[in-house]
């Protein structure tokens, strides 16, 4: 049997991460820093609970609509259209997630819900792209072999197309909840709360220890979301169609 | 088994339509192998498609053991018979056990039935079931890909087998070794195939009848040694090569040609007693025997010889035997190198059965030529 390797990508984090964190250690120890953040411990808990919670509802959210919305662009039925809506969805990505933020607020007000809101759009355009371009990247001739087998469209979606598609799909919710996690700082200026309280608090009241007490969870919380979700695609994608396994 | 009646396809195009398959007509007898054979583009996967409705033919009929195909559902019908194509298709999700238990399962066999199935197939197209059952494709090579591809298409023990060019990516010396393989097995269940092809030695080698299309059109529906002898036009005559009577060779086997005629005469006679065999039977060698009759030597007629010099003293080593069940084109090949214009012939036990010459040969070649009714 083979030993069980983290994907490549989620152990160069895991190493970057404590090798930063080493770095920060000894400095914050020499400056007293340590101290100050750990006067947040609090706050620490109460706003990374929150900050998860933003994170996991929106992802939630994002891969239930997402990777169904992906897989229906690509039904042949949608052909016609499917790579107009694409396009839009590819403009939707360019717009930067604070103008997304502002425009929530515009329409939903403040608190959690436009945040939720928020950060569950920045991160369905990659889920849709990748769902629906593992979709397409089926071979042809793996579906002519299943109908000519005698499967039926949902046999073939089922045990033929999505297990190829998987390994793609996989990656595109993996750059989502990157970028999500990453994202979700911001959701303080809507008043969505999370880590960011502590980061712009910080920043505005120039307070290294509150910045830093808010900065070194949502890193951490970046690398384990990445780790497991990489986990999870090892183990989730057949063995077939996994070029990690 | 599989009766094609005026089937016809018409694709429309930007240019108009295009006839595809234009009232095709083949009947292919139960446990038969038909080859469509003939340049890319003239219809052949088409009229295979149509068969399992991948394509819907647009006029024309398809009985399957009498039944028209348009009173099943498609489904139904496609379950029921074997699929094999050219990129072989095997799922790259599933192993190799899943994906030979593909048809089963969605037949609704349980899994120990469908286990043992897979295991047998495989042992049947000679490949250990314990390395392979749980290996993925990507784990195997292509010619293993494409046994396992047949494996799969056999899987629910279909009366008819649709193949779709399937050993045409496959290198040409592993090409080789699953048509053989695949004719052995063929002999044992008598499937009923329809195969395409574009290469004309794989279809005179595996066909029991040919059907040359081109352009949409059956030109010729015909066993592999008559479209050889006489193709029906000069399409069919360029198509399967101006070496065709050479490719004759290989459905012929070597029992039909073989001739008695030679005087048969044993090591242990004396070479006087020989030539009075050979004087008596007038022939210009004769075949030394050895005691369980086998062929062991040959002598030349005529030439001196003393008193008391033995047929052992005087004969030469044969150049080479052949079987009766090897073809022609074998026996040909032999004689080309040895330069020889004769070879014993041997039954499977080695005894000696006769002789063929190459002038027996083109005899049983030509006769085909000078038959009733031949051009």
């Amino acid at each position: 049997m083979k030993a069980v390797v983290a994907p490549q990508r989620g152990r160069g984090f895991i190493v970057a991460a404590i090798a930063v964190a080493f770095a920060l250690g000894a400095l914050a120890q020499r400056g007293g820093l340590v101290d100050d953040i750990a006067s947040y411990s609090g706050d620490i808990i109460f706003l990374t609970q929150q900050h998860i919670s933003l994170v996991a509802i929106s992802g939630a959210l994002a891969i239930v609509v997402g990777v169904p919305l992906g897989i229906l662009l690509s039904r042949p039925a949608m052909r016609s259209v499917a790579e107009s809506i694409m396009q839009i969805l590819n403009v939707g990505t360019t717009v930067p997630t604070l103008a997304v933020l502002a425009l929530a607020m515009t329409f939903l007000g403040i608190g959690t819900v436009p945040a939720i809101f928020a950060l569950w759009l920045a991160s369905l355009l990659p889920i849709v792209r990748n769902a629906y371009a593992g979709m397409r990247a089926v071979p042809r001739h793996l579906i002519e072999a299943a109908t000519g087998m005698g499967m039926r469209p949902l046999e073939i979606l089922l045990r033929v197309e999505l297990p190829n598609a998987l390994f793609v799909t996989f990656a595109g919710i993996r750059t989502a909840l990157a970028i999500n996690v990453g994202t979700a700082p911001l959701a303080f200026l809507i008043g969505g709360g999370g880590l960011g309280e502590l980061i712009f608090t910080g920043i505005s009241l120039n307070e290294p220890g509150m910045m830093l007490a808010g900065a070194i969870p949502t890193a951490l919380l970046a690398v384990i979301v990445d780790y497991t979700v990489g986990v999870l695609s090892y183990w989730a994608v057949p063995r077939g169609v996994n070029p990690l396994r | 088994m599989i009766k094609l009646d005026n089937l016809t396809k018409a694709f429309a195009t930007a240019s108009g339509s295009i006839l595809a398959a234009d009232h095709i007509n083949i009947a292919v007898d139960e446990g038969e192998i038909c080859m469509l054979l003939g340049p890319s583009g003239c219809g052949k996967t088409t009229t295979l498609k149509m068969i399992n409705r991948l394509i819907q033919p647009s006029s024309g009929k398809i009985y399957i053991n009498g039944k028209d195909t348009d009173a099943y559902d498609p489904v139904e019908l496609r379950r029921s018979i074997g699929y094999v194509i050219q990129q072989v298709g095997l799922f790259p999700n599933m192993t190799v056990e899943e994906n030979i238990c593909v048809v089963p399962r969605l037949l609704g066999w349980d899994k120990s039935k469908a286990h043992k199935r897979a295991a047998e197939l495989l042992a049947m197209v000679n490949l250990d079931p314990a390395l392979f059952l749980s290996r993925y494709p990507k784990e195997l090579s292509g010619g293993q890909q494409q046994r396992i591809g047949v494996a799969r298409a056999l899987a629910a023990d279909p009366p008819v087998l649709l193949m779709d060019e399937p050993f045409g990516a496959i290198d040409p010396i592993n090409r080789e070794v699953i048509q053989d393989e695949f004719r052995k097995l063929q002999r044992r269940l008598r499937k009923t195939v329809m195969f395409v092809s574009h290469d004309v030695d794989e279809a005179v080698k595996m066909a029991d009848k040919i059907a040359i299309f081109r352009a949409g059109k059956l030109e010729q529906f015909d066993t592999p040694d008559n479209i050889l002898a006489h193709p029906a036009n000069d399409f069919i005559a360029d198509f399967v090569g101006t070496d065709r009577t050479l490719k004759r060779l290989q459905l012929v086997k070597v029992v039909a040609a073989v001739e008695v005629t030679a005087p048969q005469i044993s090591i242990d006679h004396s070479l006087e007693h020989a030539t009075a065999i050979m004087n008596e039977h007038g022939g210009e060698f004769a075949i030394v025997i050895d005691d369980a009759g086998r062929p062991h030597a040959w002598l030349a007629a005529g030439g001196s010889h003393r008193d008391g010099t033995t047929v052992a003293a005087r004969s030469a080593d044969l150049p080479g035997t052949v079987t009766v069940d090897d073809d022609l084109r074998t026996a040909v090949s032999l004689m080309f190198r040895h330069a020889v214009s004769w070879l014993a012939v041997v039954d499977e036990a080695g005894r000696f059965r006769g002789c063929i010459t190459q002038n027996g040969i083109t005899r049983l070649l030509g006769e085909t030529y000078r038959a009733p009714g031949a051009p």
